[in-house]
């Protein structure tokens, strides 16, 4: 297994925790209420630190003196993995709950087998981020039953947020080649096993919620290739400006 | 992305209820009151009280009460309640004396 | 500071307080004496009616200084130069949302409500601390924040650990703890940048220039001004006067200036050797009353920030309500 399709799939999993973090960090100070502005810092802080891991762990791999701040500051999107799913942005509160029950109910899967990868490091920053994955599951699973069983306006919120959130899910169990290999060599997950325990999961939320789980469409994919929504651009113009700005400054 | 909201007046929204904080900062400890939070249900008290109590590891039990549940005595009522143990002095050790030379008492 | 009375024209006499006449010398003398033998009060002792809204006035506007104050330094937070400097300063933000929380918790148990008190904060009836309505325009601001904002605050807070009201004094301990690290955090990103490129240090002295007299003003007027401040210091609600605490603050903070090899944007600051201390240029009262009054740089930005969140966010709120009312009624059905 070759250290760069390692660090390739580190950065993947490393960019999936980022831009998410990078996503909820943006509600800070403008949540619902107070409580709210805690629990999503909290989750912000704990995908921030997985990408350190991950984005340090690949870094290493490759060596050339990089680092996780050299992944994360001096990428253009086109060297960006992770999947559309977290580049959405936040609207309204619902579609940041969608967005995040759709995705920790994956990763949470997604870590669990990562634990026992046949990379010590990977499955080591899995065991770690596992627990904090776990409350993330909890914390946007109640959501989804809170606003999915709470006001009519609140539901029909809701079910607006998952269905423009559906078509990004499909990406999550997409294993192109890379992913193949890894799979073959045992540091990767098999993400179709994943997707059955992730659709249970799923229809038992979304009923409990009282929402209606969306039909089929046509997938929106191509993080892993480098081909994003038209959001990550942004993104990274707003993260990346000060080390863009000043180049080789030390912070 | 953002749906958009009908403007009409609304009644005030309800506050979500408070609950009061015990924390158990470890075992062989009791839980102690550590303050309040808002929720509105159970589940959500339990998370607040986790973020906003316990962010540098200081638990490992969190009780959250309806404040409206809790009971406490009437402070005008702390003479009558209070006082007459103060009277009651041989409930302390240091009412008895022992000689000095018998050790463990 | 963040407790400094702001209630107050300095062209009116201090108001005469009605309901001390009607309440019983006799209880006000005991209560008195209580305080003054560091006796604590809790929750539902006797307390004069003017010791109680004191207290829910300071408290709550410290509560809303701190909400408030996740504005200015949350604007930085998706342009973090560097993934620690993100994760230090989101945790940082998040510490201060939790210290409003612990002071909202306090001063509910002096019977004001949350929704009472935020409906205050968005109406414009209650005040805040007005260093947060100034702009953050570069990195640099984030750093002189955490040094001067944050440690002119930590000045005021550790007396009050030892204020007479129970819950605020716990509060306090409990803000001072978590504390710590705010203002290093925000002293090493003047170093990075006062020791980086000229483009850097040019940052550094330019957040510098901006952020001293409003930090030093955050200690409210000067003790001559101050007419209630007697009444608090007797209470131990305030346990040092707002001048005091203004000179140690430039006592510590101009070596810390120079450490960094910046310049106080004072000519006339100078060492006085017969005082211990230093001596300062004239602070401009009129900049003080004038953002006091309302009309900081971004006082209305901030509270359009507050309302905007508020008033988006009510669906959830009476969604979660409506939820647990109905979780509520299967249980008692139960």
């Amino acid at each position: 297994m070759s250290a760069e399709l390692k660090a390739i799939y580190a950065q993947y999993l490393g960019d999936n925790s980022l831009i998410l973090g990078q996503r909820l960090s943006e509600w800070c100070g403008h949540s619902p209420a107070l409580e709210l502005d805690m629990s999503l810092s909290n989750l912000s802080l704990d995908l921030i630190g997985q990408a350190q891991l991950f984005l340090g762990y690949s870094a290493q791999l490759l060596g050339q003196d990089l680092d996780e701040d050299k992944l994360a500051f001096l990428r253009d999107v086109m060297d960006f993995k992770n999947v559309l799913l977290v580049e959405q942005p936040n609207g309204d509160f619902a579609h940041t709950v969608a967005r995040q029950f759709f995705f920790s109910a994956f990763q949470s899967l997604e870590l669990e087998a990562l634990k026992s990868s046949t990379d010590s490091e990977l499955a080591a920053i899995a065991a770690k981020a596992s627990k904090e994955v776990a409350y993330h599951l909890r914390f946007a699973r109640d959501w989804t039953i809170r606003l999915g069983d709470g006001t009519e306006e609140s539901t029909r919120r809701m079910q607006t947020a998952i269905e423009d959130m559906w078509r990004f899910t499909d990406e999550l169990f997409h294993m192109d080649d890379t992913h193949q290999a890894l799979l073959a060599d045992g540091v990767a997950p098999d993400l179709n096993t994943i997707r059955a325990q992730w659709d249970a999961l799923v229809d038992e939320v979304l009923a409990e919620a009282k929402l209606t789980r969306p039909g089929p469409c046509r997938p929106i994919m191509g993080g892993r290739e480098g081909h994003h929504s038209e959001h990550l651009g942004h993104i990274l113009s707003e993260m990346q400006y000060l080390q863009r700005a000043y180049p080789g400054a030390q912070w | 992305m953002m749906s958009d909201t009908p403007k009409k007046a609304k009644a005030p929204s309800k506050e979500w209820p408070l609950w009061e904080v015990f924390v158990r900062s470890k075992s062989g400890l009791s839980h102690r009151h550590v303050g309040s939070v808002h929720a509105s249900d159970s589940a959500l008290a339990i998370e607040a009280a986790r973020d906003l109590y316990t962010r540098r590891q200081e638990g490992v039990s969190l009780w959250v009460v309806p404040s409206s549940s809790i009971v406490a005595s009437d402070p005008d009522e702390a003479g009558n309640l209070f006082e007459p143990a103060k009277d009651k002095i041989y409930r302390h050790p240091t009412f008895y004396s022992i000689p000095k030379h018998v050790k463990h008492i | 500071m963040y407790t400094t009375n702001l209630n107050f024209d300095k062209n009116k006499k201090p108001p005469k307080e009605p309901e001390s006449v009607v309440e019983d010398a006799e209880q006000i003398a005991a209560f008195e004496a209580r305080i003054a033998a560091d006796e604590m009060i809790e929750p539902k002792d006797w307390m004069p009616e003017a010791y109680r809204k004191t207290l829910v006035r300071q408290m709550s506007q410290h509560a809303h200084s701190e909400i408030v104050g996740m504005l200015p330094e949350g604007n930085w937070i998706t342009r973090a130069p560097t993934l620690k400097r993100k994760a230090i300063l989101l945790a940082k933000v998040q510490d201060e949302g939790g210290h409003g929380l612990y002071l909202y918790s306090a001063a509910e148990t002096l019977g004001t409500s949350r929704d009472e008190m935020t409906e205050a904060l968005l109406s414009g009836k209650a005040k805040y601390s007005t260093i947060f309505n100034y702009p953050t325009l570069t990195w640099a601001d984030i750093g002189a924040i955490g040094w001067l904002v944050d440690g002119a605050a930590i000045m005021n807070q550790i007396p009050l650990q030892r204020c007479s009201y129970g819950p605020y004094s716990r509060a306090m301990i409990r803000i001072c703890k978590e504390e710590s690290f705010h203002q290093r955090q925000g002293y090493e990103i003047m170093w990075a940048l006062s020791y980086g490129t000229d483009a850097q240090k040019r940052m550094a002295q330019d957040a510098l220039n901006r952020w001293w007299w409003p930090s030093l003003m955050m200690f409210g007027p000067p003790d001559d001004a101050s007419p209630n401040s007697e009444r608090s210091l007797r209470w131990k609600i305030k346990r040092f006067t707002n001048d005091e605490l203004r000179q140690k603050f430039i006592d510590v903070t101009v070596p810390q200036a120079e450490a960094l090899g910046l310049t106080v944007p004072d000519p006339d600051i100078t060492w006085n050797e017969e005082r211990g201390s230093y001596d300062i240029g004239p602070i401009d009262w009129d900049e003080f009353y004038s953002v006091v009054k309302g009309e900081g740089p971004v006082a209305r930005d901030r509270m359009a920030a507050k309302h905007k969140a508020w008033d988006e966010g009510a669906w959830v709120r009476e969604a979660a309500i409506a939820y647990g009312e109905k979780q509520q009624a299967k249980a008692e059905a139960a």
